[in-house]
């Protein structure tokens, strides 16, 4: 498989604090690849660099051989990144159907259209219903997405990351505060995705990890300590010692 | 905590109250026939003082669509009025005293006719908000605020020392712009009508942008700017056309100012007008086109009512706008048509 995404000895100093310490990546075309590690470890930070959110203090960030380290936001996504956010980020104001069909808009070109109405082009709505039906959202398509349920919205979330067909969907936490059955519901749809899209997933919950990842990477104090199969990783010392080893490391353990 | 008069809900609520387009039937009708009202009560001091609201209503509309939509906080929607007002006085000047508008490199005439005045205010005043919103767009929040601010003060000092055109006294516009024959602004009833079409068609058009693609991305970006990023928006360049576009209607609407009074002065273009036009949408109601009309009708009609009974107006005005910010947040339109604050 090629290489899809290459992260170079990034680095990312907050002040004092290390948060990504010559960290370095691989994320290979087609793989669903999950990064795990103890609160605190900077996988969001990592996310937030690949994102563009961030601006890396040192290092390269590569996607597809070009190097994307200081290209804002809205070009990466142009380029095929898009992610969800850990803590829901849609429309309040919009329905689930206008926060995805913000999203398909975004990839149809410029939006300076003045005259007709954005809410009525079919043009719009076709492929936002599509996307909301691909994610088990079609029968709350007009529904405020303030007033939907969480895991609904993170199901919306998922929907309108996927407007843009990324090539690579970066996941933060896509089951963060969902119960039982909700979070299987996701995984389900996670499941789907993985065969079309390349995923970079950040998840603490270990059976989703199980049934989705082809590999992980360990992340602690801001550097990968190992990457490999889930056996492999099950097996790794190190990583038992960064999950199980220490009492001030131990707080990983909970969710693992 | 914030108080909700009504609950975000939505539906039951709204059933007993006006549709927002039976508001705006009863709003456009309202202009529309009011000549014919002062006529029946003899009372055409009315139609003066409806110029004048309507006017205001126009710059309160230009200042509404970047409010509401786009989140704008914009303290010098006056200043792009005054603007638009002094080109028309000053071309206006020029061409009676025929001395041409531009000398070098080549001589551009001058003119008083609306067809080129207005225009020509339009364009200067989306010209100085196209300047303006290239620093000021790239801040949010309080910064923005304070920069429209500042950026209109420096317009307001600079029309102070505009010797030549009176400076802190401003001057008086001789003659209305002429518009080929076609109507005569010098007729109140005339120049009535010329301004509730204006409005009318600035209100169409401005609602047709709020429903389009472009719209879309305005309040998206109000609503979140981050997602929209994530979704491959360049918020900055949608604010700025959008910027543009209030900057040259409140020009337009400068340019009947200066026509209405046959008078400008930099005291009209002072920060506090901006602020004056801001409690106009918020009492009017943001998010919607027809609330910053309403707030200026209302704004400007109780200023002439409670005016005539005393000086102290402000005491009564001034509660008033804060009981419809806590208990209101739609303003009198949410209050008419029960819409809450919630829906985009």
């Amino acid at each position: 498989m090629t290489e899809l995404l290459r992260v170079c000895e990034l680095s990312k100093r907050f002040g004092g604090l290390l948060a990504s310490n010559r960290l370095s990546l691989q994320v290979k075309e087609g793989e669903t690849h999950a990064l795990i590690g103890p609160n605190g470890a900077g996988k969001t930070t990592l996310m937030n660099q690949l994102s563009g959110e961030l601006s890396p203090t040192e290092g390269r960030i590569l996607f597809r051989e070009h190097d994307i380290t200081h290209l804002p936001v809205y070009r990466r996504t142009a380029l095929g990144i898009a992610r969800s956010y850990q803590l829901t980020t849609i429309f309040p104001g919009f329905s689930a159907l206008e926060n995805v069909m913000l999203a398909v808009q975004a990839h149809q070109g410029h939006s300076f259209h003045f005259w007709s109405n954005a809410r009525r082009e079919p043009g719009l709505r076709r492929p936002a219903q599509e996307l909301l039906a691909r994610v088990g959202l079609a029968p709350r398509a007009d529904v405020l997405a303030s007033n939907l349920a969480h895991g609904e919205q993170r199901q919306l979330e998922i929907a309108m990351a996927l407007a843009s067909e990324p090539a690579l969907l970066l996941l933060d936490e896509p089951l963060a505060g969902m119960g039982a059955e909700d979070g299987q519901q996701i995984i389900g749809l996670l499941e789907t995705l993985k065969r079309q899209h390349t995923i970079l997933l950040i998840e603490h919950d270990m059976n989703a990890i199980f049934s989705l990842a082809d590999r992980v990477s360990v992340l602690v104090y801001g550097t990968v300590i190992a990457t490999g199969s889930v056996d492999e990783i099950r097996g790794n010392a190190d990583v038992q010692k960064a999950y199980l080893g220490t009492k001030d490391e131990g707080k990983g353990v909970q969710h693992a | 905590m914030e108080l909700f008069l009504f609950k975000p809900s939505g539906g039951q609520a709204s059933a007993r109250r006006l549709p927002s387009w039976a508001l705006l039937v009863i709003i456009g009708a309202g202009l529309a026939l009011l000549p014919v009202l002062t006529h029946l009560i003899d009372a055409p001091f009315y139609i003066t003082l409806f110029s004048r609201i309507m006017i205001f209503a126009l710059i309160a509309l230009s200042l509404g669509f970047i409010l509401g939509f786009a989140g704008l906080v914009c303290f010098g929607q006056a200043a792009f009025a005054g603007v638009g007002a002094y080109v028309v006085l000053i071309m206006s000047d020029h061409a009676a005293n025929g001395v041409p508008l531009v000398e070098w490199p080549f001589a551009i005439g001058s003119s008083s006719s609306a067809f080129i005045t207005w225009p020509a205010a339009m364009l200067a005043s989306g010209l100085v908000a196209l300047v303006i919103g290239l620093i000021a767009l790239r801040t949010r929040g309080v910064y923005f605020i304070m920069l429209t601010l500042a950026f209109a003060q420096m317009i307001y000092f600079f029309f102070v020392n505009l010797d030549a055109y009176g400076g802190e006294d401003g001057a008086s516009l001789a003659e209305r712009s002429s518009t080929a024959g076609l109507l005569d602004l010098d007729d109140k009833i005339v120049f009535y009508y010329v301004t509730f079409a204006i409005l009318a068609l600035a209100y169409i058009i401005l609602r047709k942008f709020v429903d389009s693609r472009f719209g879309m991305v305005l309040r998206g970006g109000r609503q979140n700017e981050r997602r929209m990023a994530a979704l491959g928006y360049s918020c900055f360049r949608y604010r700025l056309v959008a910027f543009v576009i209030s900057g040259a209607i409140a020009g337009l609407a400068g340019a009947l100012m200066v026509n209405h009074g046959k008078f400008i002065s930099p005291s009209f273009m002072h920060w506090v007008r901006s602020s004056d036009i801001i409690a106009m949408v918020v009492l009017g109601g943001t998010g919607n086109l027809m609330g910053p009309i309403l707030g200026a009708v209302a704004i400007l009609g109780l200023e002439d009512v409670l005016s005539g009974y005393t000086e102290h107006w402000h005491l009564i005005y001034g509660p008033l706008l804060l009981l419809c910010v806590l208990f209101a947040r739609r303003g009198l339109y949410g209050i008419l048509t029960g819409k809450g604050a919630d829906n985009d």
